[in-house]
């Protein structure tokens, strides 16, 4: 017995004695926390920072037009409305914490929207855009329907909001849809600010409920449905066997289509590469990670094989038509191209990148078999 | 066992698993076994309820019974929940039907004199230390394959992920901690049995278990396991030990424990029930033996085909990460599409069908009936996969030139895999 005992603070010893050893990398060469640190600081929270003043301008756009519809104050508003739909972007991926519960995303930047119900909650008012059944005639894509879809001509769709019967009600849902977009942008940052962004880098641990886990999580289910199915894949007929070009983003501005997405894939590929927001300073993430963990075990080289694969589909996208619609219409074989190369990287991160990373989909026990 | 079960309630897991899915992954040849609905939420109630019935033995028989089958029952149900340790439990469970395990400290024996015995038959306990001993040396034996003992994998990925844990977290980190671990594993596998059997060394195995298991615990998420094996371990132990802590017991609860102490030895009512108790244990174990090796009768590489990889203890042994993406063709107009896989399989789901050739085909046949009932009559359905094994570069894992809707489930080897562009040595 006493041998056991002995040989058994050996092994201990040798354990606790082990940090000096030549082998292997050092653990001090890589900090998690540090990617954390970084998606929240010099992504999540600028990003949302500059979307807040995005949306806080559309609204004071559309309180302007408004107040006076004229032509000149449309295409001021349409201006904003851009340059929001396109912030937005950057920060669509990022649906946790507080945005998580408020369900941002579906409120957003559900599309196609129901214009029949936008006509009706205009027509008949008393509309709750709190509710989960109203998320599909708000948000940007309902904007784009009003500001856009009305009619084929500009001093037509002005008419709606000054001489139509129901112009009065026309105004207000047009500055209640800019202001819901407004307060919830408002309210996802704040929490980021006070207090959500520690919490967000203090959660550092492994596991399926820590920030690396569920950010990366989010990130790849962002990718896969909202990037390459909603923008492309939907419209171009992947899971419906033809095109649907009324599915594209920003329908009724037709030509919008094509700039959301490369804005959305630029904001994917620097989240992953934790390029900073809106500058080129390469901060920890994903990249360096997986480097990390290839020093260990020479694998292949994933960061390169994602990062090219990434350009293969901006690439593709290039030749693609500003306007999807009338790109799956004309030759939708070009946004085929671009699916699969996109879909190319679903596999690269969903199957090669998870498993380097041994992320956990879901919490439920597996023992791995 | 009982707090297996309200662990499981506790965390919402029977809702999540058994009542959201539109669609369940049968076992092959259990396909009848279906949730419930909300009387799934009963039969969790009546396993829990045998369970106690089991623990405080009052009816044995009928509560084992009961406990066994509820509790398969619940496994059969959907087999992405599938773990070796519920199968142990289904087969200790099937194997105590044919025990005494009332015989002493049970109510039955304090309500029936008949029963109260204080020794019973050696092979009965005999017959629970040999079923530990086989999981134990056939995770060892499955653990003897190049990628455990010389990739150190999956264990390369899995540890460095648990950075955050206190003291090992760093050490975690190095690449010859890895090996350590893969290496001494193996070795624990192959010998606690046998160190737990003699008595010389038992305390010191015991110890063992209890480090290995609560290692084991700390690092990957298995539940109840450890402390299943930790707790089933003090089978291996002489009566002294067994003895002090239900003294303890029964100071807690003031039972008169030396009631029990009658000196008897338990007998079965029949002699023929002795014997066929005997006979189908002995036909129990020979199976036991024989199924985690029905593997050799498949070409191929097993972990890549997954053909007899089941029911056979191998426990930790790779890392698979999978992507499918099914095609459905109606070759009527030559329309085709994809399928978004999230519309029918939770995340958990998706991610197990992905990389196991039987959920594969179970959903493709699902695929085929759903879209038939939507209208296209005869659908084809193709899958574009890949699949990740321990480390190794994601490759093609169906054939995608393979309709699915023209293969049946069976136990035939599944000649529609592409080959697996490695190999893996060993057993």
């Amino acid at each position: 017995m006493k041998k056991y005992t002995v040989l058994l603070f050996i092994v201990f010893f040798a354990w606790s004695c082990s940090d000096n050893g030549p082998s292997g990398p050092n653990p001090d060469d890589f900090d998690r926390e540090a990617i954390l640190v970084n998606w929240g600081d010099n992504i999540i929270v600028p990003s949302f920072t500059d979307l807040s003043e995005a949306t806080a301008q559309l609204h004071t756009s559309a309180e302007t037009f408004s107040a006076s519809p004229t032509l000149q104050n449309l295409e001021t508003l349409r201006g904003s409305w851009e340059s929001a739909y396109l912030a937005f972007q950057h920060v669509s991926m990022f649906e946790m914490g507080e945005a998580m519960q408020l369900r941002y995303r579906d409120n957003l930047n559900i599309y196609p929207t129901d214009t029949t119900e936008i006509k009706q909650n205009i027509t008949e008012g008393g509309y709750d855009l709190e509710l989960p059944s109203l998320n599909n005639s708000q948000g940007f894509p309902a904007l784009d329907y009003l500001i856009h879809g009305l009619s084929e001509n500009d001093t037509e769709i002005v008419s709606y909001y000054t001489t139509n019967s129901d112009a009065q009600n026309y105004r207000t849902y047009l500055t209640d849809l800019t202001l819901r977009i407004d307060t919830l942008t408002d309210q996802v940052l704040d929490s980021w600010t006070s207090g959500y962004r520690d919490e967000f880098v203090n959660n550092s641990g492994n596991g399926a409920n820590s920030s690396l886990d569920m950010m990366v999580n989010d990130y790849i289910y962002y990718y896969e449905k909202h990037l390459r199915a909603g923008k492309i894949g939907i419209p171009a007929g992947v899971f419906s066997g033809s095109p649907l070009s009324s599915h594209v983003e920003a329908y009724y501005s037709e030509g919008f289509s094509k700039a959301l997405f490369n804005e959305a894939l630029s904001a994917s590929i620097n989240f992953f590469n934790g390029t900073h927001f809106e500058g080129e300073a390469d901060g920890q993430s994903l990249d360096d990670y997986l480097d990390y963990l290839n020093t260990m075990k020479d694998g292949a080289d994933l960061t390169s094989i994602i990062n090219n694969q990434f350009q293969d589909a901006k690439n593709e996208a290039q030749a693609l038509n500003d306007n999807f619609a009338a790109q799956v219409e004309t030759d939708n074989n070009l946004m085929l191209g671009t699916y699969d190369e996109l879909q190319r990287n679903v596999v690269n991160m969903k199957v090669d990148m998870l498993q380097a990373l041994n992320i956990n989909v879901d919490y439920v026990d597996a023992d791995g078999d | 066992m009982l707090w297996s079960i309200i662990r499981f309630a506790a965390n919402g897991w029977i809702t999540k698993l058994y009542i959201e899915p539109q669609f369940f992954f049968s076992y092959y040849g259990f396909e009848w076994v279906q949730p419930l609905g909300q009387w799934t939420y009963l039969l969790f109630v009546i396993c829990g309820l045998s369970s106690i019935f089991v623990a405080i033995g009052y009816k044995y028989r009928w509560s084992i019974i009961v406990f066994f089958l509820s509790f398969t029952y619940i496994e059969l149900m959907d087999k992405t929940t599938y773990l070796n340790h519920y199968y142990f439990i289904s087969i200790l469970s099937f194997l105590m039907i044919f025990l005494p395990a009332n015989a002493y400290f049970s109510v039955d024996a304090w309500q029936n004199e008949k029963i109260r015995s204080q020794k019973v038959p050696t092979w009965t306990i005999g017959s629970i230390k040999l079923l530990l001993g086989i999981v134990y040396f056939y995770a060892g034996l499955a653990k003897l394959n190049s990628d455990w003992l010389f990739e150190a994998m999956p264990l390369q990925i899995w540890l460095p992920a648990k950075y955050s844990i206190p003291i090992l977290g760093d050490l975690l980190q190095q690449t010859w901690v890895h090996y350590l671990f893969a290496w001494s594993g193996a070795i624990y596998d192959l010998t606690i049995p046998f160190l737990l059997l003699y008595k010389r060394t038992r305390t010191i195995a015991f110890i063992l278990v209890v480090i290995f298991h609560v290692l084991t615990r700390v690092l990957f998420p298995i539940g109840m396991f450890p402390y299943i094996m930790i707790a089933s371990a003090l089978i291996f132990f002489d009566s002294g030990l067994h003895n002090s802590i239900l003294d303890k017991i029964s100071g807690w609860l003031r039972i008169t424990k030396s009631l029990f102490d009658n000196g008897s030895i338990y007998e079965y009512p029949k002699k023929w029930i002795q014997k066929a108790s005997l006979s189908i244990i002995a036909v129990f174990f020979v199976l036991q033996l024989l199924i985690p090796f029905r593997y050799m009768l498949y070409p191929g590489e097993l972990f890549w085909t997954e053909e007899g990889y089941r029911f056979s203890w191998r426990v930790m042994l790779m890392e698979k990460a999978g992507y499918a993406n099914f095609k459905v063709v109606d070759p009527e107009n030559d329309q085709r599409f994809y399928v978004d896989n999230t519309e029918f399989l939770t995340r958990f789901q998706e991610k197990q069908m992905s990389s196991q050739p039987d959920f594969i085909l179970e959903y493709a046949h699902f695929l085929e009936d759903h879209y038939q009932e939507q209208g296209i009559k005869d659908p084809e359905i193709y899958v574009d996969s890949y699949v990740a094994l321990n480390g190794r570069r994601s490759q093609p894992y169906v054939d995608p030139n393979v309709d699915l809707t023209e293969i049946e489930p069976s136990l035939k080897h599944r000649t529609w895999l592409l080959p697996f562009d490695d190999e893996i040595k060993g057993l």
